[in-house]
C-alpha cells in the first residue's frame, strides 16, 4: 500500500481543479437554494451555457475566444429567464421539475446530430482555449514545465488554470458574502422563510427570485467555463444530472447558506472522493481472496467509492444535518 | 360593559365621527379611506365573499367580525391583492386597487398581518424589523455590493426599528432569532414590522389568536396607539371582549355578506348578529327573515 501516493493525490484532490469548479458552482447554487430557497436542479445546464459559450467561439462563431465569456453569460441569463418566467410564481417544486428538465433538454440538444454545426454533436468541441493558454505563458507559467514541490506538484498548464480558478472562487465568495450581508440578501433570506410575509411588506418577490436564479446561474456559468478550460474541450455528457447532484452534495456537506460551506464543502467532497478512490485502488492491487470470493477487484473501485460516498452523506444528514459550517440553531427552527 | 372608560381626544373624535352614520350594512361614511363595491369571490360553487358595499372610516378602528367561515379572511386577502375576486372593484385613498399586485399595496400605505403569524424565524428580530422598511437602496442588487450607498439609510432604519421595538417592549429580544419568540411575541413582532412600512391603513388578521390574556391588554393598547398616531386600523377578530373594548365601529359578516354595522354597543344588542353567532335559527340561512 503506497500511502505516499494516496496522501499526495488526496491533497491534490482537495485543492485541485475539480474542487475549484465545484466550489464556484456550489456558490451559485447556494445563492439560489441556500439563501433564497429555490430548488434549482439544473445547475449543470447553467454550466453548459458557459462551456458552450466558450466552445462556440471557435466552433461556430469563429471569433476571439474572449467573446465566449459574455456569450456564455448571455446564454445563462436567457436560460434563467426561460426557466423562471413560467415557474417562479408557482410553488418551489415546479421550479425543481422545470430546471432538471431544462438541463437535460440542453444536454440532448447540444449532443444531437441535427445541431452538430452549432454545438459539435456528441464529440463536443475542442481547440478553443489557445488564447487562455498563451495568456498563461505570457504570465511566465509555461504550460509544459513542472512547478511546485511534493506533494504539490503541478504542470504549468494545471497551475495556470488553478490560479485563475481559485482567484475566481475568492472573487465570487466575496461577492456572495457581501451581497448576502446587504439588504438585498436580507430580502432573499426572508423569501426563503415566507414569501407572503415579504410580499405584504411591499417587496416584489417574483423579481427577487428571478434575480437570485440568474445570479446563481451566472456564477454556475463561470464554473462551467473553468471546467471547459481545464479539459480543453466541451463534452455534452459532462453536463448531465449527476453533476448537479454532486454539486448539491458538496454544498450540503459544507453547510447551506454559508459562503465557507460551499467552498470547503467542495474541497471536502473531492478530498474524500480522491482518498477513497486511491485507497480502494491500492487495496484492489493486492486483492484478498476467500475461496472463490475476491474482496475488491479493480473494476469494483468506482462503484464501491460511490456507495461509500452515499453512506457518508446519509450519516452526515443523520448526525449533522446543518453540514460542517451550518448553524445548528437555525436548523432548529425548521419546524416553525 | 366598559362604559366607565374614558377616551382620549383622538378616540373621542373617532367615535363621534360615526354619530351620523346609519346603522345598516354597507353604511356610507363621511371620510372613507377604503371603499369596496360588489366584491365577489367564488370557490367552485361556494360563494365565499359577496360584499355589496363596504367602507372604512379614516382614522378609526374598525372591527370585522363574524362566525367561522364568514369570509373575513378571504375578504382581507382580496383587499390586499393576495387573492383575486371574480368581480367587483375597490379603492384605497381614492385609488382603484383592482389588479394591483400584493406587494404594491404596502408601498401605497396599506399593510396587513396574517392569521397564522409569519415571523421570519431564521432572521433575528431586528432583521425582521429592518426588512419592513420600504424604498431601501440596498435592496437593489446592483447596490448590494456597495455598502457606502446604503449604510446611512440602514442606520436610520435601524434607529426607527429600535424605537418601535422599545414601544412594543421587545427591545430585549432584539438580537434573538424570531423563531425563539413565543406566539404572542411573534404577533407583536409582526405588528411592529408592519409599522416599519409607514402605513396609513393597518389591517390585522386576528391579532389576538393564541395570545395570553396579559398580553392581550397590551396588544389592545398598541392597537389604540396606532389610531392615536393617525393610522386607520381594520382588524378581524373573534374575541368579542376585545372588539368591544378597542373598536370604534364594527362590521359583521356572515356567509360572505355584511349583515350588520354599528358601534360596539349597537352590535352587542343586534339580534341578527346574536343569531349569527349563536345559531338561533338553526338550519335556516342567516340572510333570510331579516
Amino acid at each position: 500500500m503506497d500511502w505516499n501516493l494516496i496522501f499526495e493525490n488526496t491533497l491534490k484532490g482537495i485543492i485541485g481543479i475539480n474542487a475549484v469548479y465545484f466550489a464556484i458552482a456550489a456558490l451559485g447554487l447556494n445563492v439560489q437554494f441556500g439563501y433564497t430557497g429555490l430548488l434549482n436542479f439544473g445547475q449543470a445546464g447553467f454550466m453548459a451555457c458557459g462551456a458552450y459559450g466558450l466552445g462556440m467561439t471557435a466552433h461556430y462563431f469563429d471569433i476571439s475566444f474572449w467573446w465566449g465569456i459574455p456569450i456564455g453569460i448571455l446564454f445563462s441569463v436567457l436560460l434563467g429567464l426561460l426557466m423562471g418566467i413560467p415557474t417562479l410564481r408557482l410553488r418551489a417544486d415546479y421550479l425543481a421539475i422545470v430546471t432538471i428538465a431544462s438541463a437535460e433538454i440542453i444536454r440532448l440538444v447540444v449532443r444531437s446530430v441535427k445541431f452538430k454545426t452549432y454545438f459539435g454533436g456528441s464529440d463536443g468541441i475542442n481547440g478553443f482555449s489557445d488564447s487562455f493558454r498563451s495568456l498563461g505563458n505570457d504570465f511566465g507559467i509555461q504550460e509544459a514545465d513542472q512547478y511546485g514541490f511534493w506533494p504539490f506538484k503541478f504542470t504549468g498548464r494545471e497551475l495556470w488554470t488553478l490560479i485563475i480558478g481559485w482567484l475566481l472562487v475568492a472573487l465570487f465568495g466575496f461577492v456572495v458574502y457581501k451581497l448576502m450581508k446587504s439588504p438585498w440578501g436580507r430580502v432573499l433570506k426572508a423569501i426563503r422563510e415566507d414569501e407572503d410575509a415579504v410580499k405584504s411588506l411591499g417587496k416584489n418577490v417574483y423579481s427577487y427570485k428571478m434575480q437570485s436564479l440568474i445570479l446563481g446561474g451566472v456564477i454556475g456559468t463561470v464554473s462551467g467555463m473553468i471546467f471547459a478550460l481545464d479539459r480543453g474541450s466541451v463534452q455534452p455528457d459532462n453536463y448531465s444530472r449527476d453533476l448537479t447532484f454532486y454539486i448539491l452534495t458538496a454544498l450540503v456537506l459544507g453547510g447551506v447558506a454559508k459562503v465557507s460551506g460551499s467552498i470547503v464543502g467542495s474541497m471536502m467532497f473531492w478530498g474524500l472522493f480522491t482518498f477513497m478512490d486511491n485507497f480502494l485502488r491500492q487495496v484492489a492491487k493486492d486483492p484478498v481472496s476467500i475461496g472463490n470470493f475476491t474482496i475488491m477487484k479493480s473494476t469494483q473501485v468506482g462503484q464501491l467509492n460511490f456507495i461509500l460516498i452515499g453512506i457518508t452523506l446519509i450519516l452526515l444528514m443523520v448526525f449533522r444535518p446543518q453540514g460542517v459550517f451550518g448553524n445548528r440553531q437555525e436548523m432548529a427552527f425548521d419546524g416553525h | 360593559m366598559d362604559t366607565e372608560r374614558t377616551y382620549g381626544e383622538v378616540a373621542t373624535r373617532a367615535r363621534e365621527s360615526f354619530q351620523d352614520v346609519e346603522r345598516i350594512p354597507g353604511a356610507r361614511k363621511q371620510d372613507s379611506i377604503l371603499t369596496a363595491d360588489n366584491v365577489r369571490r367564488e370557490f367552485g360553487g361556494i360563494i365565499a365573499v359577496d360584499v355589496e358595499h363596504f367602507e372604512v372610516q379614516k382614522g378609526s378602528i374598525t372591527a370585522l367580525i363574524g362566525p367561522n367561515g364568514a369570509g373575513k379572511t378571504t375578504f382581507f386577502n382580496l383587499l390586499t391583492g393576495f387573492d383575486q375576486p371574480n368581480s367587483g372593484q375597490w379603492n384605497f385613498n381614492g385609488k382603484s386597487m383592482n389588479g394591483v399586485a400584493s406587494h404594491r399595496t404596502a408601498a401605497l400605505g396599506m399593510v396587513r398581518t396574517f392569521q397564522l403569524t409569519k415571523s421570519l424565524t431564521k432572521l433575528s428580530v431586528i432583521e425582521n424589523m429592518r426588512l419592513g422598511a420600504t424604498d431601501q437602496k440596498g435592496e437593489k442588487w446592483w447596490n448590494g455590493l456597495f455598502a457606502a450607498v446604503w449604510k446611512g439609510q440602514e442606520a436610520e432604519i435601524t434607529e426607527r426599528a429600535d424605537e418601535l421595538l422599545a414601544r412594543f417592549k421587545m427591545d430585549h429580544m432584539r438580537d434573538e432569532y424570531a423563531g425563539s419568540l413565543s406566539g404572542g411575541q411573534r404577533k407583536l413582532l409582526e405588528m411592529a414590522r408592519a409599522l416599519m412600512t409607514n402605513p396609513t391603513l393597518v389591517m390585522l388578521d386576528e391579532p389576538m389568536a393564541g395570545v395570553n390574556p396579559a398580553l392581550k391588554q397590551s396588544l389592545n393598547q398598541h392597537i389604540r396607539g396606532l389610531r392615536d398616531d393617525g393610522m386607520t386600523v381594520l382588524f378581524v377578530e373573534h374575541d368579542m371582549d376585545m372588539v368591544h373594548d378597542v373598536s370604534d365601529w364594527v362590521i359583521v359578516m356572515a356567509e360572505g355578506r355584511i349583515i350588520a354595522e354599528g358601534t360596539p354597543d349597537d352590535i352587542a344588542k343586534n339580534s341578527a348578529v346574536i343569531d349569527a353567532y349563536l345559531g338561533a335559527r338553526q338550519g335556516q340561512s342567516l340572510l333570510e327573515g331579516e
